[in-house]
């Protein structure tokens, strides 16, 4: 139960933090930061590397694949729109 | 690699995440907030597959190429205008994906059984449940923003009583996969230890969950996507961050927790913008109750201008104050409005923009639908800061909105009393630009067109803005 503990403490935390961070967004990058967050999101992606790297059956590493595929779509098209469209927002 | 090492580098791309995110808060910086964060995941990413001993590269490197290609295929080549539903079928693939991978995970465990311990099962079951969940929703979401799916709330008779019956059968089954509750007091009787057992149990939770995602989304209007759309953000976040607890992985954990409290802080912020609790907005069914569409509509006589006569108007404005809405999306027409803006400009009027955080169908869109346009953003002006400036306004052209201007919400009374809208009929002069007469969303009669003071400019967007670009020209 120790380590669980610290892991809720983890979260607990940074989710004070991720408030405390974005506490006031200006409504001009209210899509830029959600179109930027949903990339973090893809962060699964590890967790499917992870899974799909050490698995020895097969329904294991058809559904760890499925997802490096799907968090991988997420990450980079995520992370690509974002910049796309902030690279839009300019003031003259 | 050193786990220690590891855990150090996960460390530093979790200060690039916090850092990365605290940046895309403000113009400025943005941009450079959007590197660092796919910094920090390249940098988790590259960790990962170093210190993890890899049986498979041809698979993990396959998958992770088609998913680069696919995903920065469409970040590339999409229209800007597909912009709300993109970021929602992106959402859906990572909520997809943190389904899979606590399914994988419990494929590997074997199946349910006292050697998971209750803190994995619990989060196995969790991360699945919100994953499909999330996935199935965005799904729907997208589905309704590309037209797909019709964007009228969709209800049958015991909706709620048939969504609940549902959360608790998805709940029961996870419940007894975890080995906690009573449903999991009853687990050991089926002897819930191989797959072959618990195996139905956790189909009949991932097929639970799917159902649950459609059934809470399809019954959301269409002008409430905003709001749905940053909650199934946040729900994509909390899945992530479960699957973290699944794995015992830190980077996991703070990257998703961050993505939640970012939705969450936008789902609030939308939920005020209508003065709407988040349950109304999720369980409202909101746009078909209330006092819907009466046949006032056409009874009352309204001020009809053409072209000519709205460009007369605008030309020889001081200040012109535009309220963009959802129809300018639908029309497309942003272009054209640039131009006209334009060209009132070189004429010396004062042109600004007055937006409203629901406007549009995502948080924030039409912000990006008037920066495609080349639209400078510190002409965009928030809810507070133009109302402050609408009594020294000449003309106010509303192009598409209707809702986020309509008085009636002024009324106690009325279905939309207490939201905050665009105060646009203490301007000089009022020119509507709208297809017809019809109400918005809200099914009400909006008491604007009627003012002796407005112009109803009646017309497709684009063609009207097309138009309106010559007579201003002559004007």
């Amino acid at each position: 139960m120790g380590e669980f503990l610290i892991l809720l403490y983890i979260f607990v935390l940074a989710t004070m933090a991720g408030r405390e961070v974005i506490s006031k967004v200006p409504p001009t990058l209210h899509t830029p930061l959600m179109s930027g967050a949903n990339a973090i999101s893809g962060i699964a992606i590890i967790g499917a590397l992870v899974v799909t790297g050490s698995a020895d059956e097969l329904w294991v590493k058809a559904l760890g694949t499925a997802g490096i595929v799907m968090a991988t779509i997420n990450v980079v098209g995520g992370f690509m729109v974002t910049d796309r469209m902030l690279q839009m927002f300019r003031k003259r | 690699m050193d786990n220690t090492i590891t855990q150090l580098v996960y460390l530093v791309s979790a200060w690039l995440f916090v850092s990365g995110i605290k940046q895309l808060s403000s113009p400025a910086t943005a941009r450079s907030g959007n590197a660092r964060a796919s910094m920090a995941m390249l940098l988790a990413i590259v960790v990962t597959l170093v210190s993890n001993e890899i049986l498979d590269w041809t698979t993990v490197v396959a998958a992770v190429v088609a998913g680069a290609v696919i995903g920065g295929a469409l970040a590339r080549y999409i229209q800007m205008t597909a912009m709300p539903q993109l970021v929602a079928v992106f959402n859906g693939f990572g909520g997809g994906a943190s389904a899979a991978v606590a399914a994988a995970e419990f494929m590997r465990a074997g199946g349910a059984g006292p050697s998971l311990g209750v803190g994995v099962g619990v989060t196995i079951v969790l991360s699945t449940l919100i994953g499909a969940v999330t996935f199935s929703g965005s799904l729907i979401a997208f589905g309704k923003l590309q037209g797909v799916v019709t964007g009228k709330p969709v209800t049958f008779p015991l909706q709620k009583t048939f969504n609940a019956l549902l959360f608790l059968l998805v709940l029961v089954a996870g419940a007894s996969l975890a080995h906690v509750g009573v449903a999991g007091g009853v687990a050991p009787l089926f002897g819930m230890g191989g797959l072959e057992i618990s195996g139905p149990f956790f189909l009949a939770l991932v097929v639970g969950a799917l159902i649950l995602g459609v059934l809470l989304v399809i019954p959301i209007g269409g002008a409430d996507m905003p709001v749905v759309v940053s909650l199934l953000n946040s729900y994509s976040g909390i899945a992530a961050a479960t699957t973290g607890f699944v794995l015992n992985n830190y980077i996991l954990i703070i990257a998703g927790s961050l993505v939640g409290a970012a939705g969450l802080i936008l789902t609030q912020l939308m939920c005020k913008a209508m003065n709407r609790s988040l349950g109304n907005v999720a369980f409202g069914a909101f746009g078909t109750d209330g006092p819907a569409a009466k046949a006032r509509t056409g009874e009352r006589p309204v001020r009809d201008a053409d072209a000519e006569q709205v460009a007369m108007v605008l030309a020889y404005a001081g200040s012109v104050a535009v309220v963009p809405g959802y129809g300018l999306a639908v029309a497309q027409a942003q272009h054209e409005l640039k131009k006209v803006c334009d060209l009132l400009e070189e004429r010396g009027v004062t042109v600004r923009f007055g937006v409203h955080p629901v406007a549009g169908r995502m948080p924030g869109h039409m912000n990006v639908l008037l920066a495609e346009a080349d639209v400078s953003y510190d002409k965009l002006l928030d809810l507070d800061d133009i109302n402050a400036e609408f009594d020294t306004t000449d003309v106010v052209l509303i192009v598409g909105a209707n809702d986020v201007v309509n008085p009636a919400a002024r009324d106690p009374d009325s279905v939309i009393a207490g939201m905050p809208i665009l105060d646009v009929d203490k301007a000089r002069t009022v020119i509507v630009m709208k297809r017809s007469l019809s109400p918005g969303f809200a099914g009400i009669d909006n008491d604007l067109f009627y003012m002796d003071r407005t112009l109803m400019f009646f017309g497709d967007a684009k063609d009207q803005m097309s138009e309106l670009v010559r007579e201003v020209r002559e004007a």
